[in-house]
C-alpha cells in the first residue's frame, strides 16, 4: 500500500501484517473481554457482540482484499498453502460465532462468541507468520 | 446405558454448555483438517506417521462435534467413543512424542499433550466426557 507496485524486497512489506490486522486483532480481543464478561453475569449475546461481530468481519474482510491485491501485484506468500487455509479460516470465524451465539441465546452463547474472538487473533498471527517465512 | 427406558428425558448435549464444547470442538476440526490436509497434500514423506495421526485426530473432532450436536441415544454414544480415543490419543501421543522424537519429526495436534493448541486437546476430551456424564440425565 505504501511503496506501490511490487517493490520485490526480499523480507517486503506483508501485506497482512500492517494497522488493519492490528486493528482486527484489537477488535477480536475487545469483544473477547465483553462477551467473557456477559458470560459472567449470565448475560446472553448482546447487541454489541453481534456488531462487534459485523465490525470484526469487515475488517478481516479488508484486510483479504489488501491480500488479494497484494498477490495481484505479484507478491507472494511464504507458505502459499498455510496461507489460504488461514485466510479463509479467518474470515470464516465470526460468521461461525454468529450462527452459534444465535441458536444459543444464553450465557453459554456469550461463551462462544468469547472463545471465538480469542481463536482469532491466534489465527491472525499465524497468517502474518505464514506471509513472512520465506519460500525455502 | 439403557437410560432411553428410564423416566428421566436426557438432558440435550447441543444445548448450553454442550454447544460451547460443540463451538471448540468445531475450531479443532477445522484446525486439525486443515493441518492435516496441507501436510498429507504437500510433504507426506517427510513424516506420514504424524500425519495420518492429523488426519485421525481431524475426523475424531469431525464426529465428535457431529455426536455431540446430534444428542440422540447414538449421538451420545458416538461422542462418548470420539472423547476416549481422543483422551486416549492425546496421553498415549503426548507420551510418545516426548519419548520417541523420532516417531513424530514434525507436529501433530497431540504432540506433547497438545502444547501447540495451548494443551487445549488434553483438555478437551476430559470436558466432553464430563459432560456426558453431566447430561447423562436430567438433573434440573
Amino acid at each position: 500500500m505504501n511503496d506501490t507496485v511490487s517493490t520485490t524486497s526480499a523480507a517486503g512489506a506483508s501485506p497482512v501484517d500492517g494497522p488493519l490486522a492490528t486493528v482486527a486483532i484489537v477488535i477480536s480481543l475487545a469483544v473477547a473481554v465483553w462477551a467473557l464478561v456477559a458470560a459472567v453475569r449470565h448475560r446472553p449475546p448482546d447487541r454489541i457482540q453481534f456488531v462487534g461481530l459485523a465490525v470484526l468481519e469487515v475488517a478481516l474482510l479488508a484486510l483479504t482484499v489488501t491480500a488479494l491485491v497484494a498477490l495481484g501485484g505479484g507478491d507472494r506468500p511464504g507458505e502459499p498453502g498455510a496461507f489460504f487455509g488461514y485466510l479463509v479460516t479467518l474470515v470464516c470465524l465470526p460468521p461461525l460465532a454468529w450462527v452459534l451465539a444465535r441458536m444459543e441465546p444464553t450465557r453459554w452463547g456469550s461463551g462462544i462468541v468469547c472463545a471465538i474472538c480469542l481463536v482469532t487473533p491466534v489465527v491472525a498471527v499465524r497468517l502474518q507468520q505464514t506471509w513472512d517465512i520465506l519460500g525455502g | 446405558m439403557a437410560d432411553t427406558t428410564s423416566g428421566h428425558e436426557q438432558r440435550a448435549t447441543n444445548r448450553g454448555p454442550g454447544r460451547l464444547l460443540i463451538a471448540v470442538y468445531i475450531l479443532f476440526a477445522i484446525a486439525a483438517t486443515s493441518r492435516a490436509g496441507l501436510q498429507i497434500a504437500t510433504r507426506f514423506d517427510e513424516a506420514p506417521v504424524a500425519y495420518l495421526l492429523s488426519a485421525l485426530a481431524a475426523l475424531i473432532y469431525i464426529v465428535a462435534a457431529v455426536g455431540l450436536a446430534r444428542a440422540g441415544h447414538t449421538g451420545r454414544r458416538v461422542a462418548l467413543a470420539c472423547c476416549t480415543v481422543e483422551l486416549a490419543g492425546v496421553l498415549g501421543v503426548g507420551v510418545l512424542s516426548i519419548a520417541d522424537r523420532e516417531l513424530f519429526p514434525d507436529e501433530t495436534v497431540w504432540s506433547d499433550f497438545g502444547s501447540g493448541y495451548g494443551y487445549v486437546p488434553l483438555v478437551l476430551p476430559v470436558l466432553g466426557l464430563f459432560w456426558l456424564w453431566r447430561t447423562r440425565r436430567d438433573p434440573a
